[in-house]
């Protein structure tokens, strides 16, 4: 099997770099599952859990992404988000604050007040950040 | 003349002003590391996401009709200049060659105060030119030493606002570019709308957006701009830390010389005393005889 060099780059730094086998986004437009020698691609992402499979299937990191897009070019695969975290580096307490102030903003708001769209976002990015963190590592023995 | 305890005074409180420009120096010059190494950190990402936009422009620009706003160049009504100054002086003349450039810049290109707003960062600014009745539209003062994307983010969505509500056509930055440690040069780019995007990058690649050109723009071009915007603060905050250091340094070799002066004319007045207390003892004992 074949592997492609995958950076994830926020305006903090790299936050993942590595060599993997399959990368699988959410764009805006649908699932992605990007394979080695994919046609170059430019795709904007949703506020989604993305997965990067290795060379042998076990192993999978995860990392949440915070919008941005992917792009996909002939040996490369660079994924550039205004803010990325890696499972591990996930503050939980945090994100479940985050998200529990949103539930409140947006209780208190209307659907077309401002910072209605912010608050949505904040708890979208929360919940994603609760369930990436939540996410069960261990591979099923197949 | 001034006595001996006048002059003693005088070194020690600039014993004190030497320490403390010292220790400011020090700081400044620890913050400076920490400030280059974020842009380090960034630049990794702002020349990715320029590659990415360089290769949708230089692609868009042939032929097809989608014109992003941003993109777009409509007439200029309005120009927005975003100043970068900062909170505290004792930088040396890092804010007034920002604020006198500014000045200049805005009476010579402008005859009336509805062709401009500002947009300023820093305490400095606002001061200014609040004081001078200049058009602030937006303002920033709680801009931290130690930057991230996440403390910029609002500022730049409320300045890239502004311009798709059309309260203004164009968007100047200028602020101190960090050269080095000991320099710093005055930068003034147009930021809206976008322009100079092709890349001299030789490797061109074709690619597919998805779902397609119009919506790739949509996600891209803000996120390309509020990268530029933090970049520009990053680099005028290493360039705010860079002239605070000189500043400093420069006063405490001051504050040096000052003791050193200071120093020779106690011993100049030490000595007039004690040439007198003998001068007066030899005159008294040739009366005595």
């Amino acid at each position: 099997m074949s592997t492609v060099h995958t950076d994830i780059v926020t305006p903090a730094g790299k936050v993942y770099e590595g060599d993997v086998h399959m990368v699988c986004v959410r764009s805006k437009s649908g699932e992605l599952g990007i394979l080695p020698h994919h046609l170059p691609i430019v795709a904007p992402l949703e506020i989604a859990l993305v997965r990067l499979k290795h060379e042998d299937e076990k192993i999978v990191d995860y990392v949440a992404v915070h919008g941005g897009f992917i792009q996909v070019s002939r040996s490369t695969i660079t994924i550039l988000s205004e803010a990325a975290e890696k499972r591990a580096d996930i503050d939980v307490e945090r994100a479940k604050k985050a998200k529990a102030e949103a539930e409140v903003q947006l209780s208190t708001l209307h659907e077309t007040s401002d910072g209605y769209a912010e608050a949505l976002l904040k708890l979208e990015r929360s919940e994603l950040r609760i369930a990436t963190a939540a996410i069960d590592d261990s591979v099923p023995e197949a | 003349m001034p006595s001996m305890r006048d002059i003693k005074e005088k070194i020690a409180s600039t014993k004190q002003m030497r320490k403390i420009t010292k220790a400011m120096q020090m700081v400044a010059a620890a913050k400076l590391n920490r400030a280059q190494a974020t842009a380090e950190n960034y630049s990794a990402y702002a020349d990715k996401l320029r590659e990415v936009v360089a290769s949708i422009a230089s692609t868009s620009s042939t032929g097809s009709s989608s014109k992003h706003p941003m993109l777009a160049t409509r007439p200029v009504k309005k120009t927005a200049y975003l100043v970068v100054t900062e909170n505290r002086g004792l930088a040396g003349a890092y804010d007034s060659t920002v604020l006198k450039y500014t000045q200049n810049l805005i009476q010579e290109k402008h005859a009336s105060k509805d062709q401009y707003v500002i947009i300023v960062t820093g305490k400095v600014g606002l001061n200014f030119f609040e004081k001078r009745g200049y058009p602030v539209t937006l303002s920033k003062t709680d801009i931290p030493d130690d930057l991230s994307f996440d403390d910029v983010l609002d500022f730049a969505k409320q300045i890239l606002a502004l311009f798709d509500t059309k309260k203004f056509d164009e968007l100047h930055l200028i602020y101190n570019h960090f050269v080095n440690a000991i320099s710093q040069t005055l930068v003034d780019k147009q930021l809206l709308p976008l322009k100079d995007l092709e890349s001299e990058s030789a490797a061109k690649v074709n690619y597919v957006y998805e779902p397609d050109e119009d919506e790739v723009l949509e996600t891209l071009l803000p996120l390309y701009a509020e990268g530029q915007i933090y970049g520009a603060l990053l680099d005028a905050k290493a360039a705010e830390q860079a002239a605070r250091m000189s500043a400093m340094r420069s006063a405490s070799d001051n504050a040096s010389d000052i003791i050193d002066h200071l120093s020779l004319s106690y011993n100049r007045a030490r000595q007039a005393a004690i040439t007198q207390e003998i001068t007066e003892i030899v005159g008294g004992a040739a009366a005595l005889e």
